[in-house]
């Protein structure tokens, strides 16, 4: 009979807001309707977003969207075959100019600054660089490579996407190496290999998924980049030139110059051209945030 | 004694002569001159800002900073209009944005169950992947519409004819594109950044602190209010510093929306221009001075947010430390 009263009190007694003045109360709710209804807000403006672009853009999307250039003022029909081939070609140009130096960057900074005063301040650099406004980037590409060779080109167009990629990468290199364990590369060391041999067999294959989602996060922040490509690859509404001299056609600076345009297939193809590069952006990120998660 | 020092006595490393040294050596000075070449990158920008807009501060001295002409006929050039609706739509998005964010991080890490933190978490993130030329899009032509049918039109003829307020709200053609809608698009296009680095920092807090005041009868809201925001303040000043230079070279977006007038305009419902607004608008069509003040216009752009990307970095790190 007594074992059983215990039983009982186990449940606490249920007294919710017990000696709460309601003043408290009721602020406390506030804020909590506050907060959630402010994460509402942002999830249904990305989800408006994202509906926008797929009504407005499945409708302009067709085979020819991929099959045919660009079309000219009044011409009927056309696709972005140019834009988007265009596109990848000065994205991965980008990334090739990027990786190497951002991977050594981050290199540096992880296995032979650490701590020191220089290694710092490459890191604070690097850190303003990373959120520094890509249409600075993009006019000085334009000082130095496009005034000078009196022209645009899409060399021009890759160097600023790469400069833009560098500290992305410098970031997540570095992140990434610093989370191999020491024991590593001090089993590495101890078989007597110099430096160099520890960092690109042990701790470069050890942080190999990290690294890689640092290039695929550069490749998702400049896929989309449209302010530094209009100095310096600006457009073409044709193939372009295959050394890349001249304009070079590209998706986000055909969208820019389509979607206030006048005519109707332009605007078709500007939203079937914003549906393309928001869902390969999205699609980019999405897989390195699962590269991380499952790293970890 | 000295028999015990000797046995612990590192022996001299014996030089190595293979060819691994000579790669070794080449890869430290590779990896060097490519975390050297992150500076050379910052001072590149910088002469090449400065060089380029010279032409522009040498004809026009200080009066480039404070004249509203922008005259292509005349070749005279001024910045004014331009530095002011970059800063008046940067403030705009800071006023909208700074609650939302400090909201969410709050609802992230205080209020969201355990398997909803996780997907909020990645679509808040996801706002950040949105390129801002589809921002510029959807506030070309679904937001500006709205704005204009529901705030502008309604709240115009409400304010006419007041003082002040009459003013700034007030708007001579409501078309939804100015000041104030731009400001709104780029307080969604900050809310990631200051969202997800204020989330952070409250994560980093001690639990203990909060279990603490959690114990002594505080409500949610005052454990926020007092334990949380105190502990993390300077750093989500910093995020929000981050999110100010986010807004200030926001491009893309802007161009769309802020509705490319060169006046200036007592009202925020006006249409006006920010610096990297006018520079994408013009640069293609620019010759000569025109050119020269465009970049001159960069350059003014990049001394004020490295300006503040510094303070930013410097507010951000000093509490990850502790």
């Amino acid at each position: 009979m007594t074992m059983a009263t215990p039983a009982k009190t186990m449940t606490a007694p249920h007294v919710e807001w017990g000696r709460v003045r309601s003043s408290r109360r009721t602020a406390d709710r506030m804020m909590k309707i506050i907060a959630t209804s402010f994460t509402l807000i942002a999830i249904v403006v990305l989800f408006w977003i994202l509906g926008m672009l797929i009504v407005k853009g499945l409708g302009g999307l067709s085979a020819s969207t991929f099959t045919q250039i660009t079309p000219g003022p009044g011409t009927e029909g056309g696709g972005l075959a140019n834009a988007i081939v265009g596109s990848i070609v000065l994205t991965f140009l980008g990334i090739a100019v990027a990786t190497p130096i951002g991977v050594l960057a981050g290199t540096y900074l992880a296995e032979y600054g650490k701590a020191s005063k220089l290694a710092d301040l490459i890191r604070f650099i690097n850190d303003i660089l990373l959120s520094a406004p890509s249409i600075l980037i993009g006019l000085f590409v334009y000082v130095i490579l496009v005034e000078p060779f009196r022209g645009y080109s899409g060399w021009a167009g890759g160097v600023a996407l790469g400069i833009i990629a560098i500290p992305v990468i410098v970031r997540t290199t570095e992140d990434m190496l610093r989370l191999v364990p020491g024991s590593l590369r001090e089993a590495g060391a101890a078989l007597g290999a110099p430096p160099s041999v520890v960092i690109t067999s042990v701790t470069w294959r050890a942080a190999k998924s990290g690294m890689v989602t640092g290039v695929l996060l550069a490749l998702a922040r400049i896929a989309g980049e449209t302010a530094p490509l209009i100095f310096t690859a600006l457009n073409n509404n044709f193939w372009f030139s295959p050394n890349l001299i001249g304009g070079v056609s590209n998706l986000p600076v055909t969208i820019y110059q389509f979607a206030s345009a006048p005519y109707e297939n332009w605007q078709q193809l500007a939203w079937a051209g914003s549906l393309i590069i928001t869902v390969s952006i999205l699609v980019l990120s999405i897989i390195a945030r699962r590269i991380v998660r499952g790293g970890k | 004694m000295s028999a015990v020092t000797d046995q612990f006595a590192v022996p001299s490393a014996p030089v190595r002569k293979t060819p691994m040294g000579t790669f070794d050596l080449v890869f430290r000075n590779a990896s060097l001159l490519a975390a050297l070449f992150v500076l050379v990158l910052l001072a590149g920008i910088m002469v090449s800002m400065v060089v380029g807009g010279w032409p522009a501060f040498r004809e026009f001295g200080l009066g480039f900073i404070t004249s509203s002409v922008w005259d292509t006929q005349n070749e005279q050039y001024g910045a004014w209009p331009a530095i002011v609706g970059t800063l008046s739509t940067a403030l705009i998005a800071l006023v909208v944005g700074v609650p939302l964010s400090l909201g969410i991080a709050v609802f992230l890490t205080q209020l969201a169950p355990p398997w909803f933190k996780q997907p909020v978490s990645t679509a808040i993130e996801l706002l950040a992947a949105v390129p801002s030329i589809i921002y510029g899009m959807w506030g070309l032509f679904v937001f500006a519409p709205l704005f204009a049918a529901y705030v502008q039109i309604p709240l115009s003829s409400l304010v006419e004819g007041m003082p002040i307020v009459g003013t700034i709200l007030y708007s001579r053609s409501p078309s939804g594109l100015g000041i104030l809608s731009a400001g709104i698009i780029l307080a969604f296009m900050i809310i990631p950044f200051i969202a997800s680095i204020t989330r952070d920092m409250l994560d980093q807090i001690p639990s203990v602190l909060r279990e603490s005041a959690y114990g002594i009868g505080a409500t949610t809201w005052e454990v926020v209010r007092h334990v949380l925001v105190p502990q993390a303040g300077v750093s989500i000043i910093g995020a929000i510093m981050l999110g100010l230079g986010r807004a200030l070279g926001e491009t893309m977006a802007v161009t769309f929306v802020v509705g490319n007038a060169n006046r200036l305009s007592a009202s925020v419902m006006d249409p006006g221009s920010t610096i990297a607004s006018r520079i994408a608008n013009e640069f293609n069509e620019a010759l000569g001075l025109q050119l020269n003040a465009l970049i001159a216009l960069g350059c003014i752009l990049f001394f004020v947010t490295f300006v503040v990307l510094v303070i930013a970095r410097l507010l951000v790190a000093r509490v990850k430390r502790y």
